[in-house]
């Protein structure tokens, strides 16, 4: 096991911790804050990033169709809210769930209607396709160093959000009581729907930056949703903070699983059980992790309820 | 929100009693049993297939209406129990045991101990934790079931045949496997009924409504929940181990979270604590998705919009709709 | 006799007269054939599934919208890649819409889980792509065709043209199914080198970061990889994009390096070598009406999916027309669709016992065409008459 594997493994799982916290920071707040259970998040993941790649193939630039992708992803994370969804809040859980899974099949179905069932191509910048020399031989995507450089970014904006600005001192006060909050004067139409688009926006940033990697695709959103529902009740539900250590926490464990457990089970069980149970193992440790994370904290790494 | 009285010789029933409204239903049973012969009419064997495939579901969403419904236990994982009760048929096939006297009691059991297990745990939490550590729980199992290559893992297990009833009834048959089929929804149906009518019943919505002072009472809480949980797992397992017989094949894929999202979904439009909440929803969700999708190929567009409408015009699923109409 | 009773009578005895004509017809000939298309139309084996869907419709169109000179209805279906969805859609295509012959399936593993319902139905099915060891071998069966290949065989092309080009350590990746394993069993059979590491990746994988960190640990000569579709574009795109590509050659199959591939990564792929049993640039009639049909209809290049799906509309409407309709009789059936007289794309085509081809294997390049177009040339034959390693494993009954 070599150094270079490691520094490798820790920088994929850094990889794709940001874009995880990217999907879960807008989760966490429409939970935490609206008490919205929202499985249609993934659907904003997957359109933020069919929107991502067709800007960026009708303008033939990355940058400018991450641009329009995202804006456009929020206008529909607006629109969503303001007819649909603003009627699920005053309704219970398990209608909500009905109801965002409704919503879930729509989008799948609209896309698949616009765009077809094969995945769209979208492809890195140009100038980031090629490797980067970090370590003497030792050659990394430029692209994945990219992601890393976005989502810090992203990160940081955001915790400037939250904890300079007015909109920001909302967000905390409603996600830590939301009934004194609104006593307070917070006008709450105004910053549900302020919080939708930004979760949408984040979601399409996650998208459109995963996309070249991965594969722009309908139905993409349903599994990483369900690593981000596990992100946020690690990390507490309500807390950004705890969305994005949550996120990292996920993101290491998961993409390292992938690697080392193989490759123990290889060395250790032969070659059959690292092809078989390896992936498997490395699929559960995440759910381990959280369980671990709540027996030891019941409510999550940052609860935000008082 | 008086309750219709079954019928004027029967005493008023109380809220907690759910009723097997038998106005309704024995015309309905009739219907079923008469099904096999008016099906060359709408097309052929296939319908009685189909029409299997949504009893099946209707024994799962019931099982989980039971103590999503009822207890009020939102269980994210219940397709598991599913996945355990098919694969136990799968597995018992491999070793040569076919007999369904023998293959489907044991996926009963098998599907109870893993709930009792898993509820053991779950059960120790609350809220979205609850959901959360279910669907954990689920996930685990669908990972373990693909790893497992020598049962076919990701790629399926193909039975040999379904299993073996001997007096003389060939489960091959489909209008054979039908009826058995609805022998089996029918009868978990009326043990469902009669738990909620009964001591346990009470107690499990009286938990529903207000644990902490089920509690304060003196209620032993923890253990009715687990019970509940326990029965709706083994009833699930042997919807699984009839899903595996239908299909001659098993597969991990049963026991994904979105075959959970399904069924809960299933229960959601049905109506969520009413008797025949999860059979009205697995009918009319299967039903819509056999018709759409003769229509279009986006058809899963038109039911995510017929669901979204429910969800929104009706305060409760379907079943709350058609109570306002009774009362009205 | 009154007018009543002779009318009566009349017309009994013309109903009796009909009753018996219609009983006594043997096999009536079918007014139109019903083909079920289950393939994969959704997720990253897209466009293989798309492919053959239209390959095979636009064998149907340029027949005049018949096979064998019958109207046909083609049903096209998603299998999802799925072995559960696309058992069931099977079967509602076998029982429901009572179809004459099913084909399409991408995926073996799929295939595999369909196929016995299949043929339990005694529907017979025609493949256009997967062809797993089990049905070439021992669960060989008369209701099976294939008219692309056996899974193994182009993976065996390849592993001789690795040993002929002198490569000493190979380190080998394919997905975690039946033709995954089928895949590198061919290669193996025929590469005589050192096998550094041979690894199954998971179905739908789409993030290879884990196994280019095991390539780059294990540093081999030249890696051979069997990734159809969507799971190629990425491996390639992230190979090279890890630098990997400087120290390491590609391989693949012809699936790896066919169009849809080109289209998606592009420059990088040029001077990768692939096998298939067919090319677009192939010198004979059948092809070249083909390959311009198909670039006239959909604008692109046909891939070898396209091919085997208008081979095996085809093949389909060669039973119908030498059966003369006579679908129902599933002998006849049987012996047409073995006799496979029809014009292939790939030139003579011929089926062994066990209902899988017997043809050649080409070796091709990754090159700029004369109009300067990224796209495979074919540059020489490595099998000749070439046949699956699992015949002899096949006891299917004689017709």
């Amino acid at each position: 096991m070599t150094g270079v594997l490691i520094l490798e493994q820790a920088l994929n799982g850094l990889q794709f911790g940001l874009m995880l916290f990217l999907l879960a920071a807008g989760l966490t707040l429409v939970f935490g804050i609206m008490d919205m259970i929202n499985l249609a998040h993934g659907s904003l993941y997957m359109v933020g990033a069919y929107l991502v790649a067709a800007a960026t193939a009708a303008s033939g630039s990355f940058w400018l169709g991450l641009a329009a992708g995202v804006a456009g992803a929020a206008l529909f994370g607006v629109l969503l809210e303001l007819t649909v969804l603003r009627r699920l809040y005053q309704r219970d859980h398990l209608a909500q769930v009905l109801g965002t899974f409704a919503i879930l099949l729509m989008c799948n179905e609209a896309v698949r209607f616009i765009w077809g069932s094969q995945p769209v191509l979208l492809s890195p910048p140009e100038s980031l396709a090629g490797p980067v020399e970090l370590l003497p031989g030792f050659y990394y995507p430029a692209y994945r160093l990219l992601i890393i450089g976005v989502g810090l970014a992203v990160a940081l904006l955001l915790w400037g959000l939250i904890t300079r600005t007015r909109l920001g001192m909302q967000v905390r006060a409603g996600a830590s009581n939301r009934e004194m909050a609104l006593a307070m004067g917070t006008n709450v139409r105004v910053l549900f729907t302020a919080l939708f688009g930004l979760g949408a926006a984040l979601c399409a940033v996650a998208g459109g930056m995963l996309g070249p990697l991965l594969a722009v695709q309908v139905g993409m959103g349903e599994s990483i949703l369900i690593l981000a529902f596990v992100v946020i009740v690690i990390g507490g539900i309500g807390s950004v903070r705890g969305a994005l250590l949550g996120a990292l926490l996920v993101g290491v464990v998961d993409t390292a699983g992938r690697t080392l457990i193989p490759m123990a089970f290889g060395a250790l069980l032969g070659p059959e059980a690292a092809d078989n149970a390896g992936p498997a193992v490395a699929s559960i440790l995440i759910y381990v992790l959280m369980a671990a994370v709540l027996f030891w904290k019941p409510k999550g790494l940052f609860p935000s309820h008082g | 929100m008086a309750e219709t009285p079954l019928d004027s010789a029967t005493p008023r029933r109380g809220l907690l009693d759910p009723a097997l409204s038998l106005r309704w239903s024995v015309p309905l049973l009739a219907v079923l049993l008469a099904f096999p012969f008016l099906a060359p009419l709408v097309g052929g064997d296939f319908y009685l297939g189909l029409a299997a495939r949504i009893l099946i579901f209707a024994l799962a969403a019931t099982s989980l209406n039971l103590i999503l419904g009822f207890g009020g236990m939102v269980s994210f994982g219940h397709a598991a129990f599913i996945g355990v009760g098919a694969y136990t048929v799968g597995v018992l096939a491999q070793a040569g045991i076919d007999s369904a006297w023998i293959v489907w009691p044991a996926a009963m059991l098998v599907a109870a101990l893993f709930a009792g297990v898993i509820g053991a745990i779950s059960l120790r939490t609350q809220g979205v934790y609850f959901i959360m550590i279910t669907l954990a729980f689920a996930q685990m199992l669908y990972y373990l079931a693909v790893s497992f290559k020598a049962y076919g893992g990701d790629d399926g297990l193909p039975l040999p045949g379904r299993s073996q009833l001997g007096l003389g009834l060939d489960l091959a048959d489909d209008r054979t496997f039908y009826y058995a089929t609805l022998l089996l929804a029918t009868l978990a149906l009326i043990l469902v009924w009669r738990l909620l009518n009964a001591r346990f019943g009470h107690v499990l919505q009286a938990i529903r409504e207000n644990e902490t002072r089920m509690e304060a009472i003196g209620f032993a809480v923890y253990r009715f929940k687990l019970t509940a949980f326990v029965i709706a797992g083994a009833l699930a397992g042997l919807a699984g181990a009839l899903l595996a017989n239908l299909g001659s094949f098993v597969s991990p894929s049963m026991m994904q979270w979105n075959q959970s999202g399904l069924l809960m979904v299933m229960v959601i439009l049905g109506g969520v604590g009413h008797l025949w909440g999860g059979v009205i929803g697995a009918v009319v969700f299967l039903l819509l998705e056999e018709v759409l999708s003769g229509y279009t190929l986006y058809w899963q567009f038109l039911l995510g919009a017929v669901l979204l409408a429910v969800v929104l015009a009706a305060p409760n699923g379907l079943m709350s709709l058609l109570r306002r109409k009774d009362t009205a | 006799m009154n007018h009543t009773m002779t009318v009566t009578l009349l017309r009994s005895a013309l109903t009796a007269v009909a009753t018996a004509a219609v009983l006594a017809t043997p096999a009536l000939a079918a007014d139109n054939i019903k083909v079920g298309l289950l393939s994969t139309l959704s997720g990253p084996g897209a466009g293989l599934g798309i492919d053959i869907r239209d390959g095979f419709q636009l064998a149907v169109k340029l027949n005049g919208g018949k096979l064998g000179g019958l109207p046909t209805e083609v049903i096209v279906a998603d299998d999802q890649a799925s072995p559960d969805v696309g058992r069931q859609t099977a079967d509602r295509l076998v029982k429901r819409d009572k179809v004459d012959f099913m084909t399409g399936i991408v995926f073996s593993n799929v295939m595999l889980a369909v196929g016995a319902p299949t043929f339990a139905a005694k529907t017979f099915y025609v493949s256009a792509n997967a062809g797993p060891s089990q049905y070439a071998g021992e669960q060989c069966n008369p209701y099976f065709f294939s008219a692309s290949y056996q899974n193994d065989n182009m993976h065996e092309a390849v592993g001789k043209t690795v040993t002929d080009k002198g490569f000493k350590r190979v380190a080998l990746i394919a997905p975690n199914y039946p033709a995954g394993k089928d895949a590198l069993t061919g290669f193996k059979r025929f590469f005589k080198g050192e096998v550094v590491s041979e690894s199954y990746t998971p179905l739908n994988l789409l993030d290879y970061g884990a196994e280019l960190s095991k390539l780059r640990a294990a540093k081999p000569d030249a890696v051979y990889i069997f990734l159809p579709g969507g799971l190629g574009i990425n491996f390639i795109k992230q190979f090279v994009g890890a630098g990997l590509s400087k120290d390491m050659t590609l391989f693949g199959p012809g699936f790896s390096g066919d169009e849809d591939v080109i289209k998606a990564v592009g420059e990088p792929m040029l001077g990768m070598f692939n096998t298939s049993q067919w090319g677009h640039d192939l010198d004979n009639a059948a092809n070249k009406k083909f390959v311009a049909a198909f670039e006239k209809e959909y604008g692109r290049l046909p891939t070898l999916y396209a091919a085997q799906g208008f081979d095996a509309a085809q093949l389909i409407g060669a039973a119908v027309r030498d059966t003369k309709g006579k679908v129902d009789d599933k002998a006849a059936v049987r012996r047409a669709l073995e006799a496979a007289k029809f014009d292939s794309v790939r030139g003579a085509f011929k089926f062994n016992s066990n209902h899988f081809p017997v043809q050649d294997y080409y070796l091709r390049v990754i090159t700029r065409d004369a109009k300067g177009r990224i796209t495979n040339r074919t540059l020489s034959t490595v099998f000749k008459n070439h046949a699956d390693a699992y015949v002899g494993k096949c006891k299917m009954a004689a017709n």
